[in-house]
């Protein structure tokens, strides 16, 4: 989970502390690259595609945690 | 072979690109995408024009007599009329014979290399000699200005190349590939005979939660998707091709990808470890023209650098879902000069 933390806090180029009960699109840092970049670590480090359909309704740092996580 | 190419004279500065957005959303959306600035056409200027000037210069520069032109394709979404063909206007602009072979393709983005290779395939079945490939797009009247997705992205332009056939080129190689299901990625649902044009079709409305505007017969682009679908399907087909000649990244010169962002290609290069001192790139400055992005980057970026034989990988990816990868060994190839042009005339 520490990496995934990581990872995301690299995506969103954000220094400010990650938690999982957080909205992610709320961030200062959410932008279309943003969502790009995560979609980049998410193939490269978990194997894990996500639709777009599907993106649209993961709304926590804990629901993308899910998505990389239980395939 | 030889190349040439031509693009708008109005230079579209992504910086200030203010009138629909603010100052702070075009400077977030450049430093983001890399594209800084692109060229747009003015109402009286087609993707033909663009052709047409770049082909005009192609001939000059190179002495080549016009009616030893056997073959023409021109290749195009953004063509002049829905009928007749927009390849067989440009044979009489051009002044070509009467036995030219002239067809349109209309693919989107991937259609260079396609088109590279249907002109090689008949011209080594048929024994034709000389053909003239030609690609060009007006994407700035495809997308709406008030969609902030796209309205920074794209840009338009125009190439014209020389294809000759001759032993000292060598085989070229290429992977063509087609994904229907993806079919509505990257579309304009109206406009065509699924949902013909009316005058519902036309009216921009608002397409979301952020305000965005478009009209059905404006192209949309769901961005995550394609990203998924290129981060997937490219390198495996590069790796792919590599594989069945038999050849191994390194050997090639130059390797040309698709304009879409500086993203998407940072991302392959870095997952494939390309050196990227072998990619050119001109996403900065024509933004997304898509078929005519390769080509451009082309002849953009390596004139003066094909002299003798060089082994260029093109890769290409974009609506459809269509993606091609080529291997393409270039012999001498002659680039011209970036003419511009305005109303319609090379200026």
């Amino acid at each position: 989970m520490q990496k995934f933390i990581e990872l995301l806090k690299e995506a969103l180029e954000r220094e400010d502390e990650v938690r999982m009960e957080d909205n992610f699109r709320e961030y200062d840092e959410w932008s279309s690259i943003a969502y790009l970049s995560i979609i980049a670590f998410m193939d490269d480090q978990y194997d894990t595609q996500v639709e777009e359909a599907d993106f649209k309704k993961l709304k926590t740092v804990q629901d993308l945690y899910n998505a990389c996580t239980n395939k | 072979m030889a190349m040439a190419a031509a693009v708008p004279k109005r230079i579209v500065k992504n910086r200030e690109y203010t009138e629909v957005w603010s100052q702070e959303v075009a400077n977030e959306i450049v430093e983001k995408t890399g594209i800084e600035e692109r060229r747009f056409v003015d109402e009286n200027t087609c993707s033909s024009d663009l052709c047409f000037a770049a082909t005009e210069k192609l001939i000059a520069d190179n002495n080549i007599n016009k009616e030893e032109i056997e073959l023409l394709v021109f290749i195009s979404q953004t063509p002049d009329y829905r009928m007749p063909a927009t390849s067989v206007i440009l044979q009489h602009r051009l002044g070509l014979p009467n036995n030219t072979i002239a067809f349109d393709i209309v693919l989107g983005c991937s259609a260079f290399l396609y088109g590279l290779s249907v002109v090689f395939s008949l011209m080594g079945k048929s024994g034709l000699k000389k053909a003239l490939l030609l690609d060009g797009e007006t994407r700035s009247k495809v997308y709406s200005p008030r969609d902030r997705r796209n309205a920074f992205l794209f840009g338009d332009g125009g190439v014209a190349a020389l294809i000759e056939r001759d032993l000292k080129f060598g085989k070229s190689t290429f992977s063509l590939n087609s994904d229907g299901s993806r079919a509505d990625l990257i579309m304009i649902p109206a406009g065509g005979y699924r949902h013909m044009s009316s005058a519902e079709t036309v009216v921009e409305k608002v397409i979301d939660e952020f305000g965005n505007m478009r009209s059905d017969e404006q192209g949309y682009m769901r961005g995550g998707d394609v990203f998924n679908f290129v981060i997937r399907e490219i390198p495996r087909d590069i790796i792919n091709t590599l594989a069945f000649t038999e050849k191994a990244i390194d050997d090639f010169d130059y390797v040309v990808f698709h304009q879409a962002n500086n993203f998407i290609n940072s991302y392959i290069a870095k997952k494939m470890k390309l050196d990227t001192t072998k990619i050119p790139s001109t996403i900065e400055k024509f933004g997304n023209t898509s078929s005519v992005s390769v080509p451009i980057t082309i002849v953009s970026e390596l004139k003066g650098k094909l002299d003798g034989k060089k082994e260029l990988l093109m890769s290409a990816f974009g609506v459809g879902m269509t993606w091609a990868t080529g291997i393409v060994p270039f012999v001498d190839c002659k680039i011209s000069d970036i003419i511009e042009v305005e109303n319609g005339q090379a200026v």
